[in-house]
């Protein structure tokens, strides 16, 4: 079982839905608003239900993301349902069927930054771009993906439905 | 030096090839490392360790590998070991002094040391044994800083340190060591970079857990300075920080800044006891 189903994340997740909204008076996410080329976005519970586009995400290109060292490189960390690529990683769930598990607003959040679910998380945050403490240069003030990525992995995501 | 240098790195990558091919990396299809065989060694850590069983990198490692680093012959680590075992003896510098000069026979005179390092020096300032060796050069040698990760450093590093193979990791963290220990055990727990990750997030929670090509250790520091086959030859524990560093999408601290120091000493504490393995091997 993911961690973001156990039973146990249920009062960590309501409590930090609550911060969120005590702290900026509103769902909108820390972060999302203080860096400025970030398109806004609201938390409401476990989701982030609207899409950060106007572009519906391509799964296709959402799956070339997950496998991009230099992209979202989700590989890395879980199991995917992609041929040849041997080397996956176990440190975070078995991605296979999480679209059946998860619906697209509750997999956004957690493409955005895992944290606002579980602030223990290790899963880095995909679309959050500044309070990271040393980021490099080039990197500094950016996303890891860009809002249409973000789109496009949470749509390859929702498609994996077994 | 600089021809025997060269000539040391193509042996090295000789013995590499032949020894081990690439793709050592394991994952659950192939070949499990000894750690999730259950086939390894741990020691038991002090009480404040967050750990609750210390174990080398080694047993996170292919069989091949640990056959690499098994084997003195084959140990492609030992050709720095025994530059440093020709350099003890090579009077440098304006003082006309060698290493042996004031420390004699280094496998009497510096047992114990490379497992007590790194260690406050009377200046009160932390030193690790690449340190401590530059110290010695300029201050009794007359004799320029060998230049961090350069093989003549290597060289000397993995000798007095493998004077200390087998003897438990034993480095003090109290008095004046204690400001460099928190200031470390502060640098592993804060989460850097573009990715957000402390050395906790991978070496401390998910030790055990496959990372795409490479198996997460606990990232002890008992082997160092390692021959990593990623490399093709001995380096440093700091250039491995630096690694991790970026692979956080960070950036990074200068090899030998106070900051790895202090890191250098608190993980070597996290792993006291392990047993020192200079020159290890690792992927």
């Amino acid at each position: 079982m993911p961690w973001c189903q156990r039973p146990s994340h249920q009062p960590v997740r309501a409590a930090i839905a609550f911060l969120i909204a005590a702290v900026v008076g509103g769902p909108v996410a820390p972060g999302a608003a203080s860096a400025e080329d970030l398109v806004a976005f609201v938390v409401d519970g476990q989701s982030v239900p609207k899409p950060l586009t106007g572009t519906p995400g391509d799964p296709v290109a959402g799956a070339k993301a997950s496998v991009n060292r230099g992209g979202g490189n989700c590989l890395a960390c879980h199991v995917l349902p992609i041929a040849n690529q041997p080397f996956q990683g176990d440190v975070g769930p078995d991605l296979r069927g999480v679209g059946a598990r998860l619906n697209e607003g509750e997999l956004r959040l957690r493409v955005i930054n895992a944290k606002l679910v579980n602030p223990e998380s290790v899963m880095p945050a995909f679309y959050k771009a500044d309070g990271f403490l040393m980021p490099r240069k080039d990197l500094a003030g950016k996303p890891i993906l860009t809002a249409q990525e973000v789109e496009d992995v949470v749509a390859y995501l929702a498609s994996l439905k077994e | 030096m600089k021809i025997k240098a060269s000539a040391l790195g193509a042996l090295a990558m000789a013995a590499v090839v032949t020894a081990a091919l690439p793709g050592a990396a394991q994952n659950d299809q192939g070949e499990k490392p000894s750690f999730l065989r259950n086939e390894y060694q741990a020691v038991k850590p002090e009480k404040a360790n967050p750990l609750t069983e210390l174990i080398s990198g080694y047993f996170f490692r292919s069989r091949e590998t640990q056959a690499l680093q098994d084997d003195d012959f084959l140990n492609p680590g030992f050709l720095w070991v025994e530059q440093g075992q020709d350099l003890w003896s090579k009077p440098e510098g304006e003082a006309g002094k060698s290493c042996a000069d004031c420390h004699q026979d280094a496998a009497a005179t510096m047992k114990g040391v490379g497992a007590s390092y790194p260690k406050v020096q009377p200046d009160g300032k932390l030193a690790n044994l690449e340190g401590r060796i530059n110290l010695c050069r300029t201050q009794y040698m007359k004799a320029p800083e060998l230049k961090y990760d350069s093989d003549p450093l290597l060289a000397l590093t993995a000798y007095v340190r493998h004077q200390s193979r087998g003897m438990p990791v034993k480095v003090a963290i109290d008095g004046t060591a204690a400001p460099y220990f928190e200031k470390g055990k502060e640098f592993y727990y804060t989460r850097r970079g573009q990715l957000d990750f402390s050395c906790a997030s991978c070496h401390e929670t998910n030790y055990g857990h496959y990372l795409r090509a490479d198996f997460l250790s606990q990232g002890q520091s008992n082997g160092f300075p390692t021959y990593r086959l990623k490399w093709q030859k001995l380096g440093s524990l700091h250039r491995r920080l630096e690694g991790c560093v970026q692979d956080t999408r960070g950036e990074t601290f200068k090899r030998g800044s106070e900051e790895f120091l202090a890191l250098e000493l608190y993980l070597a504490w996290r792993g006291q006891g392990l047993p020192v393995e200079t020159p290890s091997v690792r992927q």
